[in-house]
């Protein structure tokens, strides 16, 4: 038993040794193919793990940031005194079909005490400069524009970008309109012969937003009785 | 010692920088540095990206063959622009807000592959380190010369929105250039950023040729003689 004991530690002594020996040898190893095999497997085995354990380690801790940024951005929308309940708990979708239609349209409703007292939604405004214009809207149940915030675009930074909050107030100037307040052909930019500024040297930009608004107030006023329902 | 890594700067940052010496890197470059605060942003972002990259592969060059070096080093890059993406969104999400939108433009930077392949892959590591933030930063510069000329000439300010990406301690940064100005949308559009990269190349050129002639006039005769023959 014992013998046999020494004589396996020989040979794995042997072995090791000649792989040192290959490993010593790196520039003839580095020539074979099956090594070349191996080492491309394990530098994408090697990022996939990495990128595996990445996405584990920061998946809640992103899902967490998303969630407050919508929830910040519903508070911008909706004012504090309006609801009493948890905006992000009490959410769905309206599905809104036709060739007007919207689409699916995430919906999240402002309570006080159990009544519905507004809601809130996101919706993407076509005709952006570059691509659409992604926009969360809060309405009044009675349909009036309570505040309105660009969420996500791809316009031109320095011309267009002055549709966010915090690069110009003019998103605010849709706050207290509706579409009995403000006839359709009012709801144009000025350039057009509405009531809305245009941005020097970018009037696709705030055209598209306006339009946005307006088709939201439009959907708002299809699906009413949906949204205003206490679900 | 001393010399290399002196040498490396200066190669980094003005003889070799990659975008005014070696023109590489355009893409990401035209499309971000309509503002200066934009390129500062993209640049810095880059500039990690590369010292990571260049630290990466220069710690495992002895193992990797030749022969399947590019598609390892594409592989490894990508990675990294991934999990720099994930880390920011998850744990500097202010940050990554407005620069989010960069950094997945930092894969297109052929400008990383170049500097692993050329140097990386074959120095030391801390050369190699040394490498990527110098020609990080060197891009750097050229991103926030770019957009602070675009953004004068196109929009008449200079580091517009500073505190969005750095906080409200670098509000002074932002400055009005030309008031009142209408705005020159050419140079905010990616054909500016074109027209405008070419005047700044020649003016590199400028420089450069201005340089060398005063270099020339300061060696003695003899010397500048050996150097021509």
């Amino acid at each position: 038993m014992s013998i046999d004991q020494a004589r396996l530690r020989e040979i794995a002594a042997d072995r090791w040794q000649s792989l040192r020996r290959q490993f010593d040898d790196l520039d003839t190893l580095r020539q074979r193919l099956d090594y070349q095999t191996y080492v491309l497997a394990a530098a994408a085995l090697l990022a996939s793990v990495l990128l595996g354990v990445g996405d584990l380690a920061t998946k809640g801790s992103i899902e967490r940031r998303q969630a407050e940024d919508l929830l910040a951005t519903l508070e911008q929308v909706l004012p504090s005194g309006l609801y009493d309940n948890d905006l992000l708990r009490d959410s769905g979708t309206v599905a809104d079909t036709g060739e007007q239609g919207l689409g699916v349209v995430p919906v999240y409703v402002a309570r006080k005490g159990g009544a519905v007292t507004a809601v809130a939604f996101k919706l993407s405004a076509k005709g952006g400069y570059s691509g659409p214009i992604a926009l969360v809207m809060g309405v009044s149940a009675d349909g009036v524009v309570l505040g309105t915030r660009v969420v996500a675009h791809a316009e031109t930074p320095g011309l267009g970008d002055k549709i966010e909050r915090n690069k110009s107030d003019w998103i605010t100037f849709f706050d207290g309109r509706s579409l009995e307040n403000t006839s359709p052909e009012r709801w144009r930019v000025k350039k057009d012969g509405g009531d809305f500024d245009q941005f020097a040297g970018a009037t696709i930009t705030p055209r598209a937003v306006v339009g946005g608004v307006q088709a939201g107030l439009k959907f708002f006023q299809r699906h009413r009785d949906e949204l205003l329902s206490p679900r | 010692m001393n010399q290399e890594f002196r040498k490396i700067a200066r190669d980094g940052l003005w003889d070799n920088n990659i975008v005014f010496s070696q023109s590489i890197g355009l893409c990401p470059l035209l499309a971000v540095t309509g503002t200066a605060t934009n390129g500062l942003g993209m640049g810095l972002a880059t500039a990690a990206v590369m010292v990571v990259c260049n630290v990466l592969i220069s710690h495992g060059r002895a193992l990797i063959p030749p022969e399947i070096r590019i598609p390892i080093f594409v592989v490894l890059i990508a990675m990294v622009v991934t999990l720099v993406d994930m880390v920011m969104n998850a744990w500097l999400h202010e940050m990554h807000k407005v620069l989010g939108l960069f950094i997945p433009l930092i894969v297109t930077n052929c400008a990383i592959l170049g500097r692993v392949e050329a140097f990386a892959s074959r120095r030391p590591l801390a050369q190699s380190a040394a490498d990527g933030l110098m020609m990080g930063l060197g891009f750097t510069l050229a991103l926030v010369v770019l957009g602070a000329a675009r953004e004068i000439v196109g929009a008449g300010t200079l580091f517009a929105d500073a505190a969005l990406l750095m906080g409200d301690s670098f509000a002074w940064l932002e400055t009005v250039v030309i008031d009142p100005y209408r705005g020159f949308l050419l140079m905010a559009l990616p054909p500016g950023g074109f027209l405008m990269l070419g005047f700044i190349l020649a003016g590199k050129k400028l420089i450069d040729r201005r340089l060398a002639a005063r270099q020339q006039r300061a060696m003695p005769i003899g010397d500048s003689l050996a150097e021509n023959s």
